[in-house]
């Protein structure tokens, strides 16, 4: 059956099962539109920036483990949809974005709302597309959707040229699709492996330090099984919560910047440490000269590249988390050797002494409200079962210090890009994917206001978020950073004008909450659970002055932190 | 370290440029690059030379292999194999000169591909490093224009670079 391009695009994302297409109309994808308009099993989501269309479909992305799908136009439209693209590209999220091109014959023309989209996302996405005939389009798409879900994820972006939706071909989508030079290993290599555990169990002071890719490979069964069989601590990066139940005896916090003291001196002190789906971030490592001095080094990761990095490491093992904890767990229970258990006993008495300096505490006797005390009572209230999604900064590391998280894809952040602005539309796609259940954007003042237009689109399609302002009236992280590092000179660090947030809300047809006082924080986020038809805007007016601590400065080791 | 590294890729648009941007990104050094296509018309074969200390020739390998459009890469410099350059070079030729300069062309092992009563060009092939030295070898005085077409390298032995 002859049909136009853009009834072949359609056709090909509902064979893929898109459930949700994020995105923003203009001139170079009207005939997608058009052919959307006849069809009823996508269901697209017109937000109100394309930066949030890409945020949003991330955050289905990152709640669900599906690929996240953005539609926007050519020029402006791709280019504000570049932030998200490479949002998730740090955080290798899946996702496919289609952006509109300007006619293939006026290519390369500087043609009214031209960018050379491919051009400008090749540094930010896996790959990209660009479609010049309609008869490559059915299987670019389906390449698309192949590369950016397998492997280590990543957005890719199809590039469409108006035309190119117009002109007619044969239907047919392909099944399956092959590509000769893109072969992701899934299987680790069993003697390397076999490496590994040989190392394992020689250990006397052992680490597991996982990261995002734990979550990335739906490897949180078999992740928390190897810990507990070999009672490890562990210790999970910002990208990572959620992997491992955060309540459990082994869980030993995030590491890194913000991390605990026990994480990061776990870390420093370790003799086996075992990587796995983690990149060894400068934000984790610290200093890398004094980085983990005494260990020596396992890392896991689907991605070869990601290995000997930034850290030479000593036994690599290029496969799937999930694939390789597998193997892993069935070489240790065949086998009868086990770490010493004197020493790993000494290990943890080391360990729960670190743990006893409480690096967590914070004043709570205060008339101002903490914000701690905030994401602790939110993480009370709702029984630490919510998806919570947040911004960047100092927030940010509250909601990961103290938001509890048991289960994977609950914790949903930008920690690659940092992007500020990510949180809110990063809610919005979450709640879209889990209609029934709870889901909360912790925020600042400063962060929210980078996408708050999207009030707009919750308003139509009916979103209940719980937007969790700590608001500081600071661009708090940054202010902390001047007050550490520069003197206490605030440059451009207090936000000024802010609006009335409840008001705003409200204007949009939500619900908007200011609240003063830590008597009232309990009673309000009780409140605020209780709609769900629209957004419930909290603006809790917190501590100014109050430091995301510990910390290690920059240039330091994971020994040398800032404790309170 | 030198190291030369060939690669075939996928013969599409924007091939080059995610080599070529992928080096730049990453602060990468390029000494030089070469691509053209192959016997079989789906592939380019791009030969790059670069220096750097093993662990950033490691990360260059890993990132080639990691670009999509990479189908498969050798670092020639692993093993023993053939590095040839050419080089074409036009100088001042008058009187006394003209002999003089086809005696250093000879020892090299070039040609004077193209003459006039004023000027020769002369045709060089060879490994960068002989290149470098005839370059040395002639009067800079007398040179007009030097094009380089960058190394190609193959590797010696029945170790072959193709699907
Ligand atoms: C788009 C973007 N611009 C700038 C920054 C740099 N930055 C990091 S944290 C921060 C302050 C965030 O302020 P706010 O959202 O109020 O959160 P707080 O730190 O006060 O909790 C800034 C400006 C960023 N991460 N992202």
């Amino acid at each position: 059956m002859e049909l136009t391009g853009a009834e072949i695009f359609v056709r090909c994302l509902q064979e893929e099962g898109v459930e949700f297409l994020f995105g923003y109309p203009g001139g170079a994808v009207l005939h997608i539109y058009d052919a959307l308009y006849q069809q009823d099993k996508v269901k697209h989501i017109l937000v109100r920036h394309e930066q949030a269309a890409t945020h949003a479909a991330d955050g289905y992305a990152r709640s669900t483990g599906r690929p996240g799908c953005v539609l926007v136009t050519s020029g402006p439209g791709a280019t504000n949809a570049v932030t998200g693209i490479a949002t998730a590209y740090m955080d290798s999220i899946p996702m496919v974005v289609f952006t509109g091109q300007v006619p293939t014959a006026l290519i390369g023309n500087d043609a009214f709302q031209e960018v050379d989209n491919i051009g400008i996302t090749r540094p930010c996405v896996k790959h990209n597309f660009l479609v010049k005939d309609v008869h490559d389009l059915a299987e670019t798409i389906k390449k698309a959707f192949y590369v950016a879900t397998t492997g280590r994820p990543g957005p890719v972006v199809v590039d469409i040229p108006k035309d190119v939706s117009a002109h007619r071909c044969e239907y047919s989508y392909p099944k399956r699709v092959s590509m000769r030079s893109y072969n992701p290993v899934v299987k680790g290599h069993s003697g390397q492996i076999k490496k590994a555990v040989d190392l394992i169990m020689t250990a006397k002071r052992p680490m597991l330090y996982t990261g995002g890719g734990v979550i990335l490979d739906n490897a949180s069964k078999p992740l928390t099984e190897f810990a507990r069989l070999m009672n490890f601590p562990i210790t999970n990066t910002l990208m990572g919560l959620g992997a491992y139940p955060a309540t459990d005896p082994l869980f030993v916090g995030m590491l890194g910047m913000h991390g605990t003291y026990e994480a990061n001196m776990g870390m420093h002190n370790c003799d086996v440490l075992i990587a796995i789906g983690a990149r060894f971030d400068d934000r984790v490592t610290g200093n890398i000269e004094k980085f983990c001095p005494t260990a020596k080094i396992i890392h896991v990761d689907v991605d070869p590249a990601s290995i000997s990095k930034n850290v030479k490491v000593d036994v690599p093992i290029v496969g799937g988390v999930d694939n390789v904890l597998k193997q892993m767990i069935k070489m240790v229970k065949d086998s009868n050797e086990r770490p010493d258990p004197e020493a790993l006993k000494e290990w943890w008495k080391q360990i729960n002494e670190w743990r006893g300096m409480d690096c967590l505490k914070f004043d709570r006797t205060s008339e101002i409200i903490k914000p701690q005390y905030v994401v602790e009572t939110l993480y009370r209230i709702t029984k630490g079962d919510a998806y919570v999604t947040s911004d960047v900064g100092q927030h940010q590391m509250w909601a990961a210090q103290f938001y509890k998280f048991d289960k994977p894809r609950r914790w949903i952040n930008s920690g690659g890009l940092g992007t500020m602005g990510f949180g809110f539309p990063a809610a919005m796609g979450v709640q879209l994917a889990h209609p029934d259940e709870t889901v909360c954007c912790i925020t600042g003042e400063g962060s929210i206001q980078m996408c708050i237009q999207e009030l707009s689109t919750c308003r139509q399609y009916a979103l209940p978020v719980k937007i969790i302002n700590l608001n500081n009236r600071y661009l708090g992280m940054v202010r902390q950073w001047q007050e550490f590092f520069y003197q206490k000179r605030y440059a451009m660090s207090y936000m000024e004008s802010l609006p009335d947030f409840v008001k705003l809300a409200e204007s949009y047809g939500h619900a908007g909450m200011k609240i003063e006082k830590p008597g009232d924080v309990e009673g309000a986020l009780i409140e605020a659970m209780k709609v769900r038809d629209r957004v419930v805007f909290l603006d809790f007016i917190t501590d100014q002055h109050e430091n995301v601590y510990p910390m290690i400065p920059a240039g330091a080791g994971q020994n040398e932190m800032i404790l309170i | 370290m030198r190291h030369i590294i060939s690669i075939l890729v996928e013969n599409e648009a924007g091939a080059l440029s995610r080599v070529a941007g992928l080096f730049s990104a990453r602060g990468y050094n390029i000494e030089s690059l070469t691509v053209a296509p192959t016997e079989d018309p789906s592939l380019s074969r791009m030969t790059i030379v670069t220096t750097g200390t093993e662990s950033i020739i490691e990360q260059i390998t890993k990132q080639l292999n990691k670009l999509i459009d990479v189908v498969k890469l050798m670092d020639m410099t692993e093993g023993p194999h053939i590095e040839r350059e050419m080089l074409l070079m036009k100088v001042i030729a008058k009187n006394s000169m003209r002999e003089e300069l086809k005696r250093v062309t000879d020892i090299f092992r070039g040609r004077i591909i193209d003459v006039t009563d004023a000027s020769y060009i002369i045709e060089l092939t060879g490994p960068g490093a002989k290149l470098d030295a005839f370059i040395q070898a002639v009067d800079p005085a007398l040179i007009l224009e030097v094009v380089r077409s960058g190394v190609s390298g193959i590797a010696r032995g029945d170790k072959t670079l193709r699907l």
